[in-house]
């Protein structure tokens, strides 16, 4: 069952300088119980896209005329876009769509412990009484790993470390049940060996919950380790998606070849580091043609920086933006 | 050249007092404890530990940025040779043109009320090296060349630059006053990855050109793999383990270095949880456990372990490891496939 749909997402923000485009005609789908990683460096639209499926970006974002976005629960398909009043919206807010930040100090308020902050939602969302919202919080920090949860209920954010601090971001997260959870680099903030840990989980969680989750990293490891299949993003667009094992193995794209490439390898320490040339153009500045012309290794002259590639075929399920596969594929 | 190490580390222990509260006992944090290393002249040393292991304060006690609580760091370059626990204002005053600084991140460090080329140009004006602006001019240009900045970029604000471009002006401002030996504390943490091989290798290439000396300290350890050519891992403020990059990644022996490899996200999907996992987390250094630091989360942790703690043996060139049992375990573990 597809779960969530996204058409032509396009979104700009007004701003001093004009209007900025944050992600341009974006689209995906996502099943039930399965992960889609999300990956780019910053300035992509990663964060922005996620963030769209909840309506949260803030009020100077404009969302193009094509833009649809419908997301499938049990009472039937609902359209994002058309949720006008914040009362509309609760439907994506919070109960049906969680999200886990990524710094999960910023995520809880400082001054009320986490147990009040998780029972609250759960009170809000659920229609549950105070003592039900408790026993279920209780039991949600237990099945995340956190040991004596009946105590760190009780405490305030800052009494917990970062992995425990995201591991009860991650417990206020499933404690609704949502049906589509986002998680916008869950793990960046974490060191290495509590990111294995806090990766672990989440796949328990999934197997068990089976909601589809929407991971957003630029680490490609990360993604290698949770998603089962990836949209690579580079300014605003789309550049290629396809299952983990077929873009992680063999990349289509040359921004997809060049962030692999740029990635320090543990098994060769001989290589030297090939950085993907140039800088990321400022949003002010967006190339004209394929976005990524300006730093493409084989780009075309006349061609690339002109016209707009569009997603094409590259082998089942895996598809490329790019002039240089389009021809590959006539070829053949 | 000499071949005295730059710096040389003896017993290093650099201790923060902290308030319990208004009745409370004072409560100490052993942010560094006891580290012995010695960082020999143009090298590029990585030092490598999770959040609260205590890399950057040692950083900043080779810059004598913090208080030494006890032990000896001294720095050495063909000119001069200071006693960092005991230097003199004066010693001080040229140490800090000897020895610089590159920060973490790039948007933070730099002012956004100043130009590129004033930037740059502040460690010569403060520091008095240069008599006229000709001559300040002419080392701005110099170093901003070298970090591949033109003079177009020098009229500039930061805000017009991107996260890779603006660490290549902190680098410059921190090699303009021809500093021996420079600390870059997660100096690519906050780049994106295409851009991070970039500066990567800029570092590297000025390194070889300029004859400098880095303690270059990452979480990182694929970053540390390709730029460092000895490594230093830290946990909970000792050494557990020094070597060379090539030796400590062909055959890592402590227990926690094995963990912090393992722990790297593979980026085969075919290869998942087949990391060796840590249970818990790093113990807070107010109240480090006894015996080993890191018996609580070892895997293999005996009862000597929780009494007696391994010490390095050495000051650190060759393979050295603070394990009571790595022989054993290196022993009884056949060796994996890389």
């Amino acid at each position: 069952m597809t779960l969530l749909k996204v058409e032509n997402l396009t979104l700009g923000f007004h701003t001093d300088e004009g209007l900025i485009t944050a992600v341009d005609d974006v689209s995906f789908d996502l099943e039930a119980g399965e992960v889609m990683g999300l990956v780019g460096e910053s300035g992509s639209g990663k964060s922005v896209t996620a963030k769209s499926l909840m309506k949260l970006n803030p009020g100077n974002a404009v969302y193009g005329d094509k833009t649809k976005i419908t997301l499938t629960l049990d009472d039937g398909p609902i359209d994002v876009m058309g949720l006008r009043t914040a009362r509309e919206m609760q439907v994506v807010r919070g109960g049906s769509v969680s999200m886990i930040f990524q710094e999960p100090m910023a995520s809880f308020a400082p001054a009320i412990t986490v147990g009040d902050q998780m029972t609250e939602q759960l009170q809000l969302h659920k229609n549950m009484t105070r003592r039900e919202a408790t026993e279920l919080s209780i039991e949600m920090l237990n099945r995340v790993g956190i040991s004596d949860a009946a105590t760190r209920f009780k405490q305030y954010a800052f009494e917990l470390s970062g992995g425990m601090r995201q591991r009860a971001m991650i417990a206020m997260a499933l404690s609704t049940s949502p049906k589509l959870l986002i998680a916008d680099e869950p793990t960046t903030a974490l060191d290495v060996t509590i990111q294995a840990q806090v990766i672990d989980l989440m796949k328990d969680l999934v197997d068990e919950f089976g909601m589809g989750i929407i991971f957003i990293t630029h680490d490609l490891g990360v993604i290698a380790q949770t998603a089962d299949k990836v949209a690579v993003m580079y300014l605003g667009r789309v550049i290629e998606t396809g299952p983990v094992r077929e873009v992680l193995r063999n990349p289509a794209h040359p921004y997809t070849q060049g962030l692999l490439n740029a990635l320090p390898d543990l098994e060769d320490l001989d290589t030297p580091l090939s950085p993907i040339p140039g800088d990321i153009p400022s949003p002010l500045e967006r190339p004209t043609g394929c976005v990524f012309h300006t730093r493409c290794p084989i780009a075309m002259a006349g061609r690339c920086d002109v016209e707009i590639p569009q997603m094409g075929p590259v082998s089942t399920g895996h598809e490329a933006a790019c002039f240089a596969v389009e021809d590959q594929r006539m070829a053949s | 050249m000499s071949d005295k190490p730059v710096m040389s580390v003896k017993g290093l222990s650099v201790h923060y007092p902290i308030s319990g509260g208004l009745f409370a006992p004072k409560v100490v944090v052993r942010a560094v404890e006891n580290v012995t290393l010695d960082i020999p002249h143009r090298s590029f040393f990585g030092l490598v530990g999770e959040s609260g292991s205590g890399k950057t304060t040692l950083g900043r006690a080779m810059l004598k940025a913090t208080p030494i609580t006890s032990g000896s760091i001294r720095y050495s370059d063909d000119e001069v040779s200071y006693d960092l626990a005991e230097v003199t204002k004066a010693e001080l005053k040229d140490y800090r043109k000897r020895a610089q600084l590159i920060f973490q991140d790039p948007y933070a460090a730099l002012s956004p009320r100043m130009t590129v080329r004033d930037i740059i140009a502040e460690p010569l004006e403060v520091m008095g090296l240069t008599k006229t602006r000709e001559e300040t001019d002419k080392r701005v240009r110099e170093i901003a060349a070298k970090c591949r900045l033109n003079l177009e970029h020098l009229r500039r604000f930061p805000h017009a630059f991107s996260g890779g471009q603006r660490q290549r002006i902190s680098i410059a401002r921190a090699l303009v006053s021809k500093p021996r030996f420079i600390v870059a504390d997660e100096s690519v943490a906050a780049l994106d990855v295409s851009i991070q091989a970039d500066v990567l290798n800029l570092l590297k290439s000025l390194q070889e050109e300029l004859g400098l000396t880095f303690l270059f300290i990452s979480h990182d350890l694929s970053v540390i793999a390709h730029i460092c050519d000895h490594v230093a891992v830290m946990y909970l403020g000792r050494l557990v383990e020094t070597a060379p990059t090539r030796a400590l990644f062909a055959a890592p022996r402590h227990p926690y270095t094995k963990a912090l490899m393992s722990a790297i996200p593979s980026l085969d999907p075919d290869h998942r949880g087949q990391a060796q996992k840590l249970e818990g987390e790093i113990p807070s250094p107010t109240n480090p456990p006894p015996g080993c630091k890191f018996q609580t989360r070892c895997p293999h942790a005996i009862d000597i372990c929780r009494v007696e703690e391994p010490l390095l043996e050495h000051s650190g060139l060759e393979h050295d490891v603070a394990c009571h049992r790595w022989e054993e375990l290196a022993a009884s573990l056949t060796p994996e496939p890389a």
